[in-house]
Parts: structure tokens; C-alpha cells; sequence
């Protein structure tokens, strides 16, 4: 009787079962093929191809030896070290900022309120690469005198995602109960005590996943490491990026400069996958 | 919410008219809530002062005195942290304080503006003042000293050159291509994916997702290094696309991403884009599809129609929003498209965008007023969509 349904009654679809095995096979063959890759030897990856190490595991020769390679020649250690202190502010300190003007946009009454958020929804889809040129003659060393550190990367990161953090954010707390805040505020709760103990508590949840998306995109961002970080403090996809334009001697170094830079956004990708799909669905773009 | 006057009562303020205020009003707590308070407005204005500058001038030491942290980056990444964040509220806290120490009246007009005006501030500085100064400086020559003459000069001089149209085809091949296939597989997998039991269903969505995590630059090396890699005829070929041409079709090996035949090195870098795509398309369609409720679809099968009926007639006009959602963000990140081109090709054999000539001009050739007039036709390229953005927005907001 239950031959051929799934435990719920639906039809048991084999059709679906087989494309859906070969399609995440697919999307998964390369990644796999690089981590392969990164633990053989020169020699070996050079002889054969990547698949004949999986297919035959014993006939290979299995080594570290491109991980401390890439260590010690490329800078990695410094390199890593340097994504996390660039990653790990630019991912929270916008969201303080944007927390209160949603706070403002969605519990506070003023003139010109849709005006400016549909500010905010256009400067959303604005390229930022609008603001390369003039950000570079502002921070370089006849402004401000700090490009190349980290608080330049740090504010632009701040900046370019106040717009879509703000939105999600706002978009969270309108389906917040508005009673509680009325409430509060009839008790005689300040706005900032509104904030603080009521609305940023509940939501948490639009932050973690904005924080999640945030996170991802200044760790994988090279544009921005690139151009305003000096060789010394850059983050590890602008060292990956000049790994990939070295040819012959120490190209085997790419496949762990690669695989190092991913470990750290497949953890969080893995660990708050469900607040990254959160963050999407709530209307995540990002110019 | 397009005019104020149809605002729905969520996020009505509560006491506004005059008449709540004084003694024994609704929202009242004690009567000094009325009335200016100089002394809390004096402590506000102040700690704001202070706190901005302080803040200021440690996050400015970062930059210019890393010798007073020891030069060390873990303790500047945790400072700056909490500083940025510890100091975001304590600025906050102190600008609600002078708010609050106004008139009742004054402290309801101008409380919103004071919570806007840090994160308002950080975009005006970051997005606004750029896209203009931006603009400005497409007129102006190569260090931005002077006015061009004609001022359209760094224009007609793009519009007369052929790597600039090359590479507007190519922005246009993929904007052609690459959203529209992307949402493609997304549906399909989402669809196909709906039909598995739930735990296969979120094991092989995890592993479709994934390269969501994986940056373009790592993309490129992955796919560099598996798929189009190239060794010379003779050697042993490791990467699967030559060892599929060599072994199976017993071609000589090609060099993949220097042919431009049919601009095949240009698709083959899409693919790229593609497969890190899917993943974002499929989260959202899937949920999307999850959401048709299974009445309309029950409602089809009695009438009769196939599943595949079901499908275009029933399933994708109900998820089509999704579908142009996805479409949309796609396109936006596909007309900026830079990192996989810039670290594969850099351009060479017909493979140049826009976002790689802008960083060509602006760190190579150092050429300013080329580098922004780019940037301004990818600005004027953007327009429609943003237009269609803020329309959509006002859409939904009008059904909330």
C-alpha cells in the first residue's frame, strides 16, 4: 500500500530523485576536486588529473605540504588574521547604526518618512563602485591619510551596507507587534529604552541574518581589499587573487590559498545556514 | 503607505496633539515632560560632542598611530569593535538624551531625525556624496584637476573606441544570459526538489547552496583548477574538460578561456557565475513554490490537467513575483560583474566588462575621467532597474 509514496503521502518521483542526485554531484564535484587537489603533491597533481586521486585514494601521495608552502611563502597566517579584524567589525558595527533608523522608520511618525526610505531603496541597487575614485582621493594621503588601513575598509563596508540593512531590519520589526511598543511608550519608556529592551531583542533574528549575508560578502569581497588595504594588512582572497596570477612555479600553492579562504565562510555557512536564507528571502540586494 | 494621510495604524504615533500634553494627559509622566530641561539638554549635546570625537580620533589613531596598540592587529579588530559598537550606542544614548530634554512638541518632530541621522550620515558620505562627486569628475581629466575640453571628451573618447563596445557586448551577452539561466535551474531544481522527502530535499538544496559561501575569486580557482585547466599536448591532462576532449574525442588540448570563438570563453566564465548563483535562485523560488497553496493545485487536478499543465498554468504565474525578484538581483550583480573576469582573463581575447576596463583605467592606466565616465554608463545602465525597484517598493507597501 505505502509502496512508492513518501512518508507523507506524496508520490515517491524516482525522475526527481536521479536529476536531483546529478545535480548536487555537479555542483559539488569541483569544490571537491579543489580540496582533493590541495592535499597531493606537485608531482602527483601534475601527472593525473584529480579524479583518479578520489577514484583511487591509495595510489596517491597524500600531503600537507601545500598548507605550510602557502603559510610560510604566501603570508596566509597574516593574511587570515587580517580578513577577521576586517570582517568581524564591518559586519557588526552597521547594524547599530541602521538598527535605530529602522527603529525610526517603523515605530516613529515624521514628514518625509517614504520619502527617505525610498531613498534608501534606490541607493540599494546603486554600483558601488561609484565610489572608488572620489573615497580613494578622501582617504588617500591628501585626505584623511587612511587608506590602506583597516578603518578605511571598515567604514566603507559600514557605509555600503547601511542601505540594505536598514531594509531588512525595517522590514523585520513592521511585522513586530506595534502594541508592545505603544505600551511601553503609554508607561513612559524613553525611545532609546523602547529600542534597547524591547525592539532590538525581538529583532535578532533580522540581524543575525543580515549579519550572516554581511559577513560573507566582506570576507569574499576583493575589490575593496584590493583597493584600499596596503600588502601588509590585505585580507586573504586579495592574497588568493595574487596566488592565481603566479604560472608554473607555486601554482600548486592556489588550490590551499583557496581552500583556506573558504573554510571560514563554509563554518558560518553551515552553522547560521538558516539565517542566511532568512536574510535572502527578506529582499537582499546589494549594489 | 504613498501618501501620509493613508498611513495604516501601524507606527501611528500615540499622543501628538497639543491637547494630550499638560498635566493629566495621556502619554504623560510628569509634568517636567512638558517643558525645555537645560541641564539634560546640556549633558546631551555635550556627550554627543565628546563621544564623537573620541570615537573619532581612537579610530583615526588606528589608522595613523598603530604604535600606540602595539601594532597589533587582534587587539585594533577587538577595539575597534567594541568601540564601534559600544560607541554607536553610547552616541545614541546621549543624542535621545537631548532630545528628550526639548519640548514635548519639538522632541516627537525631531526624535526621528536624530535616529536617522547617523546611518543617513555614513550613506551620504559613502554612496551619495561619491555618486555625485563621481559624476562630476567623468568631466574632469585624468587627476581630476581640471575640466576636459570638451567636457564630454573622456565620453566621445569611450564611444569612439572598440575595447569599450567589446565590452559592453560582452556585459550585454551576459546579462542575456547568466540571470536567465540562472533562474531557470533554480526553478527547476526548486520544482524537482519539492518532490523528494524532506530530508533528501535538504541535503541536496545544502549541496546546491553551498557555493553561496564560496567567494569569486575561490570560484575561479576551483574552476580553473578542475575543470579549464590547460597542459600542453603530450602531457597529461588534469583538469576534466581537456581530459574529456583529449581522451574521449581525441582532440589536441585547448586552451579554453583563450578562445573566443562564439565568445565561448566569455560562456564558459558565466558558467561560473551560474553555478554560484543557482543556489540563491532556488532558496528563494523553493520557498516561493512551498507558498501556492495546495488547494489551487488540487483544484487543477480535478479539472483534469497534467502536471505539466499544472506547472506553466498553475505554479509559476502564482511564484512569477519570486521569479522577477530573483531575475532582478541577478541582473544588478551581473552588470558589475568583475572578480571572475579579472583573475581569469583580465580581459584578454574578448572577454572585457565594464567593472574590469573601470579598474584597468583607474589602477593601471591611472586615468580618472575615463575610469568615472565608465562608471557613469554603468550608473545611467542601472536607472530602469532602479526605477522599477522603487515602483515595486511602493506596490508592496500600498498591499501592506
Amino acid at each position: 500500500m505505502n509502496a512508492g509514496r513518501l512518508k507523507d503521502g506524496r508520490q515517491r518521483s524516482p525522475v526527481s530523485m536521479v536529476t536531483m542526485l546529478l545535480l548536487a554531484l555537479l555542483w559539488t564535484l569541483p569544490t571537491l576536486g579543489l580540496l582533493v587537489t590541495s592535499f597531493r603533491s606537485r608531482d602527483d597533481a601534475l601527472t593525473s588529473g584529480w579524479w583518479s586521486a578520489i577514484i583511487n585514494p591509495f595510489g596517491t601521495s597524500w600531503t600537507f605540504g601545500n598548507y605550510t608552502e602557502v603559510f610560510e611563502r604566501a603570508d596566509m597566517g597574516n593574511a587570515f588574521l587580517n580578513g577577521i579584524v576586517v570582517a568581524v567589525p564591518a559586519t557588526v558595527i552597521p547594524i547599530m547604526f541602521a538598527a535605530f533608523a529602522a527603529y525610526a522608520f517603523t515605530f516613529l511618525q515624521f514628514r518625509f518618512k517614504e520619502t527617505l526610505f525610498i531613498i534608501i531603496v534606490a541607493v540599494m541597487v546603486v554600483p558601488i563602485h561609484v565610489a572608488f575614485q572620489p573615497l580613494l582621493n578622501l582617504f588617500g594621503p591628501n585626505g584623511l591619510g587612511i587608506s590602506g588601513q583597516y578603518l578605511a575598509v571598515w567604514l566603507l563596508h559600514t557605509g555600503f551596507g547601511m542601505p540594505l540593512c536598514i531594509y531588512v531590519l525595517r522590514n523585520y520589526m513592521s511585522t513586530l507587534p506595534y502594541s508592545v511598543v505603544e505600551s511601553a511608550r503609554i508607561d513612559g519608556c524613553s525611545n532609546f529604552q523602547i529600542f534597547w529592551k524591547l525592539v532590538a531583542p525581538m529583532a535578532m533574528p533580522a540581524m543575525a541574518a543580515f549579519a550572516t549575508l554581511q559577513f560573507l560578502w566582506v570576507w569574499n569581497d576583493l575589490l575593496i581589499a584590493k583597493l584600499f588595504l596596503s600588502n601588509d594588512n590585505t585580507t586573504v582572497i586579495v592574497k588568493l587573487q595574487q596566488l592565481l596570477g603566479t604560472q608554473g612555479q607555486g601554482a600548486e600553492l592556489l588550490t590551499a590559498g583557496a581552500f583556506i579562504s573558504m573554510v571560514l565562510p563554509m563554518i558560518v555557512f553551515f552553522a547560521l545556514q538558516n539565517f542566511l536564507v532568512r536574510g535572502m528571502t527578506s529582499g537582499a540586494v546589494k549594489g | 503607505m504613498s501618501t501620509t494621510s493613508s498611513t495604516p495604524p501601524v507606527g501611528e504615533e500615540v499622543p501628538q496633539a497639543p491637547s494630550d500634553e499638560g498635566p493629566g494627559g495621556a502619554g504623560n509622566v510628569g509634568p517636567s515632560d512638558a517643558a525645555l530641561q537645560p541641564a539634560k539638554l546640556v549633558i546631551g549635546v555635550l556627550g554627543i560632542a565628546v563621544s564623537v570625537w573620541l570615537i573619532g580620533n581612537l579610530f583615526l589613531a588606528f589608522a595613523w598611530y598603530p604604535q600606540w596598540f602595539f601594532d597589533s592587529k587582534l587587539l585594533m579588530g577587538a577595539l575597534g569593535l567594541v568601540v564601534g559598537v559600544g560607541g554607536a550606542a553610547v552616541l545614541f544614548w546621549f543624542l535621545n538624551m537631548a532630545i528628550e530634554a526639548l519640548p514635548r512638541r519639538l522632541e516627537h518632530g525631531v526624535m526621528p531625525y536624530a535616529f536617522l541621522l547617523p546611518g543617513f550620515s555614513l550613506i551620504g558620505l559613502m554612496l551619495l556624496f561619491p555618486t555625485v562627486q563621481t559624476i562630476h569628475y567623468s568631466f574632469a581629466n585624468r587627476d581630476s584637476t581640471a575640466y576636459v575640453d570638451p567636457l564630454w571628451a573622456n565620453f566621445s573618447s569611450l564611444f569612439a573606441s572598440s575595447a569599450f563596445w567589446s565590452a559592453m557586448f560582452n556585459n550585454l551577452l551576459w546579462i542575456a544570459i547568466v540571470p536567465a539561466i540562472t533562474v531557470a535551474l533554480g526553478v527547476v531544481v526548486a520544482v524537482l526538489a519539492d518532490k523528494l522527502s524532506s530530508s533528501s530535499e535538504k541535503w541536496s538544496k545544502s549541496f546546491i547552496f553551498m557555493p553561496m559561501a564560496i567567494s569569486f575569486v575561490a570560484a575561479s580557482a576551483i574552476w580553473l583548477t578542475t575543470v579549464y585547466g590547460y597542459r600542453p599536448p603530450g602531457e597529461p591532462q588534469t583538469a576534466a574538460l581537456n581530459a574529456i576532449w583529449v581522451n574521449w574525442f581525441g582532440q589536441d588540448p585547448a586552451s579554453w578561456l583563450d578562445i573566443d570563438t562564439a565568445r565561448l570563453n566569455s560562456i564558459l566564465l558565466m558558467v561560473i557565475l551560474i553555478w554560484l548563483q543557482t543556489g540563491f535562485a532556488m532558496v528563494l523560488l523553493s520557498s516561493a513554490i512551498k507558498g501556492v497553496p495546495e488547494d489551487t493545485l488540487e483544484a487543477a487536478r480535478i479539472d483534469g490537467a497534467s502536471e505539466w499543465q499544472i506547472f506553466w498554468q498553475v505554479i509559476i504565474p502564482q511564484i512569477w513575483g519570486t521569479i522577477v525578484t530573483v531575475f532582478i538581483t541577478v541582473l544588478i550583480l551581473v552588470m558589475k560583474v568583475f572578480d571572475i573576469v579579472y583573475v581569469l582573463t583580465n580581459g584578454r581575447n574578448n572577454t572585457d566588462v565594464i567593472a574590469n576596463m573601470f579598474f584597468r583605467e583607474m589602477f593601471t592606466n591611472r586615468d580618472a575621467g575615463r575610469a568615472t565616465a565608465l562608471i557613469v554608463v554603468l550608473l545611467v545602465a542601472i536607472i530602469p532597474i532602479l526605477i522599477y525597484q522603487v515602483r515595486d517598493f511602493r506596490k508592496q507597501e500600498a498591499m501592506r
